[in-house]
């Protein structure tokens, strides 16, 4: 129900811009309206989100410490896992974001009769770690539509990526690596029973909206081939402001557009936002040095307490036989 | 307490999951798992709402009217004053990264004991009231309404975490469970949902000064009592002093360590280090729990029941703290407590009166972990020590929760081992550390009516001991919390017979060659030590 109420989502959306521009001619709607109110919901929805989390403060330190803290001199501290500066934090957060450091730590426990086991288990991390690159690496060689000219590190990208130099055009690898990890991602979801049993629709629906982008971005380079100097007049004329559809693009691209418009306008709604939670996470973003420098609670209040004096009140003559210095004689 | 069932019944389980979704997998709230519910009497004596005498077992709470606005304003309430919980709330993924390192999952084979599964049982709960997805597509977005039936999901999966933090390691995002069960115990006790191994030991501590409700005049006897066997065993009659004026330093002691065996031998080993340094210190009766069963039920609570500590401090007019061993004491004392109750520059910055060290990673919150001060006592040559005492000790160390996650003490104790002791071997290396397995029994769940959980919960841990008690012949797991202390004894005799549990400084104290002590013939347990003096005939 929610693997296929997520696909047919992502169909319906396709079909519409299939439909809107084969039959309809609807040309300015799906390549100039949607793109333009699907990056402003992405760009305000996004700013919105990370706003309303820094709204909530951070009343305590509480970092998740991985390693050996700062001590005494001649014990050796685990400056990255385990930061007491923000030098560490930055050490940490940098593996964390690049490299998905947490994630590599990753086992599998496995029991076998009466006794457990925790073997390695680093696909997930491989997995996850070649899709946010490759999108990375796609979403860069995606520069040359919005720049003039393309950047030389956008080139010398693309060269990298087609350096196996296979078919006309050339054969990008991120692109195979993309669907690979996607559907890697999407086949452990409804493959693995306890990952499918905790999934929701809105963890299907990301990963066959991304597989439609793929698809559909791929089929339009190597199979459909579409103008590319009028897809670039488009992409163009969208960055500057002076938008216009002159020539004919196939259906094709407006379906590629739709599905990343879809995406992005659902990004920040949706658990993709842990892209911009990451930097936020106070288990990793702060130093381990709350006994150095005091951690400030800006909603700190008074509390009630129990008073020495009220203690001493109570326990009086039992403290004073048994010989304890009284305040109060 | 219920009757134990056989290992082999407690691990049957598989980790299967059920055909049916979760959401339509009601709430089956066992026995063996659950703690009994607070009771009225404990929850008033600190002032919480909605106190009354209720059971989980009943199918009636007794719950406040309007108890959903309650819960859901308590959430808003949060949700506004903690960047954590809205973050953690809206970023999970669900990759599953987290969901078999929980030991109460691996354990019991519950899916709902997945960390990101006993998150989702309030995320979808949050979805339903403060998303807009949530409100407009309901279950497809994955929300709940809130019903009674939740409710009570909830608080039984929220009552079977320990906030050990293992999931918050492995999590790409570091959510950390931990974090949510604190703000969905907030919000329990908001409806006087607590339970009373928590309620009792707060009101307790809140009173009397500790958890186990020591009195002035009992802490003195127990003392009194240990003294006593530290002269049968060194010849040495010991005065240490309490709530003294102008001592330079104020020492503090979860009031597990002077309440009952094993943790009496770790405070005889305390007791025997700080009289062979002629330490100027002094105890407190009123400030007498360095652990905080208050963290376990709201942060303002916690924060109450900590504020002993610095106002003893400065009544007494000592220039820095030392604090025994215990866990979940030292994440608080490491994480909360100068953000709380400080900052307490009334007190000076700690310098070890034997070495003349600095210790500058406590320069602010001025409070030192006795493994600190003792590694540091021992890597400058100021103690004698004499490890064949412990020969017929085989030692694994267990790492606990909170000094691992939450503070980074992994050497410091580990350094000690290697002086005091000279056998030790390390478990593997998946559980130790800040990969460390709880011992089931933390954040307040070492009552004695779920011993079932406990030893669910321990299992894993206990399986890691078994593997170097089957190795290397280990006979002691050594560690630096009283609630282990506590716990593992029974876990251990369940699951890995023939293994004690012991504090890092008893093995200290049994180590620790005294000034004018007699020859020792005897550990701190009392016991004859094999090969010296009198022969053991048992």
């Amino acid at each position: 129900m929610k693997i296929w109420s997520s696909l047919l989502v992502v169909i319906i959306l396709a079909s519409f811009a299939w439909i809107g521009v084969d039959f309809l001619h609807l040309t300015t709607l799906f390549g100039i309206v949607v793109p333009y109110i699907a990056f402003l919901i992405f760009l305000l929805g996004f700013i919105y989100r990370v706003v309303n989390w820094g709204k909530s403060p951070v009343p305590f330190c509480i970092p998740t410490t991985c390693g050996q803290q700062q001590s005494l001199p001649w014990i050796k501290q685990n400056k990255i896992e385990n930061p007491s500066t923000i030098w560490g934090v930055v050490g940490r957060m940098v593996l964390e974001i690049f490299l998905f450091r947490s994630l590599f730590r990753n086992t599998k426990t496995e029991k076998t009769g009466n006794s457990l086991a925790f073997g390695s288990a680093k696909w997930l991390w491989f997995g996850g770690l070649v899709f946010h690159w490759s999108m990375l690496v796609v979403v860069i060689r995606h520069l040359r539509f919005f720049l003039n000219p393309v950047p030389g590190f956008v080139q010398g990208l693309e060269m990298l990526d087609s350096f196996l130099q296979v078919g006309v055009p050339l054969l990008y690898i991120t692109d195979i690596l993309l669907v690979l990890a996607l559907t890697y991602l999407f086949l452990r979801r409804v493959l693995i029973p306890q990952i499918k049993y905790i999934s929701l629709a809105a963890d299907y629906f990301p990963l066959l909206l991304l597989l439609g982008v793929a698809v559909t971005g791929i089929l339009m380079r190597y199979f459909f081939k579409v103008d590319l100097l009028a897809v670039k007049e488009l992409t163009m004329g969208l960055v500057t402001f002076t938008p216009t559809v002159s020539a004919e693009i196939g259906a094709i691209f407006y379906m590629h557009v739709i599905l990343v418009s879809s995406l992005v306008a659902y990004f920040p709604w949706s658990k993709l936002m842990h892209a911009g939670g990451i930097f936020m996470s106070p288990t990793r973003n702060l130093a381990n040095n709350s006994r150095m420098v005091r951690h400030v609670n800006p909603w700190n209040y008074q509390v009630e307490t129990h008073s020495y004096t009220e203690y001493e009140d109570e326990f009086r003559d039992k403290m004073r036989k048994v010989g304890l210095p009284l305040e109060k004689e | 307490m219920a009757k134990l069932p056989k290992k082999e019944e407690l691990l049957q389980h598989k980790y299967d999951v059920p055909s049916d979704a979760w959401m339509d997998t009601p709430v089956d709230i066992k026995p063996g798992v659950f703690c009994y519910g607070a009771k009225g009497k404990n929850l008033e004596a600190v002032g919480f709402p909605n106190a009354r005498d209720w059971s989980p077992s009943d199918e009636d709470w007794k719950l406040p009217e309007n108890w959903k606005e309650i819960f859901l304003q308590g959430m808003a309430d949060r949700l506004s004053k903690y960047r954590s919980f809205r973050l953690f709330m809206d970023v999970c993924v669900r990759c599953g990264a987290c969901a078999d390192k929980c030991h109460f999952y691996m354990g019991s084979g519950d899916p709902k004991n997945m960390p990101v599964l006993r998150a989702e049982l309030l995320r979808s709960v949050y979805r339903r009231y403060f998303t807009k997805s949530g409100q407009m597509f309901g279950r497809l977005a994955g929300a709940r309404d809130l019903t009674e039936d939740v409710l009570k999901e909830l608080w039984y999966y929220f009552y079977q975490c320990t906030e050990c933090r293992r999931c918050s390691v492995f999590c790409p995002y570091g959510i950390d469970q931990a974090e949510i069960t604190i703000m969905g115990r907030e919000l329990f006790n908001l409806l006087g949902l607590n339970i009373d191994w928590i309620a009792g030991p707060v009101a307790n501590c809140y009173m009397k000064g500790n958890h186990v409700g020591l009195e002035p005049q009992t802490i003195m006897s127990n003392i009194e009592f240990m003294l006593d066997d530290i002269e049968t065993i060194t010849g040495k009659r010991i005065k240490p002093s309490f709530n003294r004026k102008g001592a330079e330093i104020l020492f503090v002691a979860p009031s597990g360590d002077l309440f009952a065996d094993p943790g009496i031998y770790t405070c005889m080993g305390y007791l025997m280090l700080f009289e062979q340094l002629g330490l100027d210190y002094t105890m407190s009766t009123y400030a007498s729990e360095g652990g905080n069963f208050g963290f376990f039920t709201s942060n303002e609570m916690a924060k109450r029941l900590n504020a002993k500590i610095y106002a003893e401090a400065r009544r007494l007019g000592v220039k820095w703290i030392l604090g025994g061993e215990c866990g979940h004491m030292w994440r608080v004392l490491n994480q909360y407590m100068d953000t709380w109750n400080g900052p307490a520059d009334f007190l000076e910055e700690p310098v070890s009166p034997i070495t003349g060290t600095k210790f500058t990673n406590a320069k602010s919150t001025k409070m030192v972990h006795i493994t600190e001060f003792t590694a540091d006592l021992i890597y400058h040559n100021k103690l004698k020590l004499d490890p064949s005492r412990n020969d017929h000790l085989v030692v694994t160390f267990h790492d606990s929760c909170n000094p691992s996650r939450g503070m980074g003490l992994l050497e410091e104790p580990r350094y000690i081992i290697s002086k005091v002791c000279n056998n030790f071997h390390e478990m593997p290396e998946e559980t130790i550390r800040e990969k460390t397995l709880c011992c089931g029994s933390g954040s307040g769940l070492n009552a004695g009516e779920n011993m079932e959980l406990r030893l669910r919960g321990g299992f894993p841990r206990a399986n890691a001991v078994k593997y170097v008690h089957d190795k290397y012949g280990v006979n002691v797991l050594a560690n630096v919390c009283a609630v282990d202390r506590v716990a593992f004894p029974a876990l251990m005799d369940y699951w890995v017979p023939g293994v004690q549990t012991m504090g890092v400084h008893e093995l200290l104290g049994n180590a620790l060659v005294m000034d004018g002590e007699i020859e020792r013939t005897l550990n701190l347990r009392s016991e004859p030590l094999p090969g010296k003096g009198v022969e053991s005939d048992v």
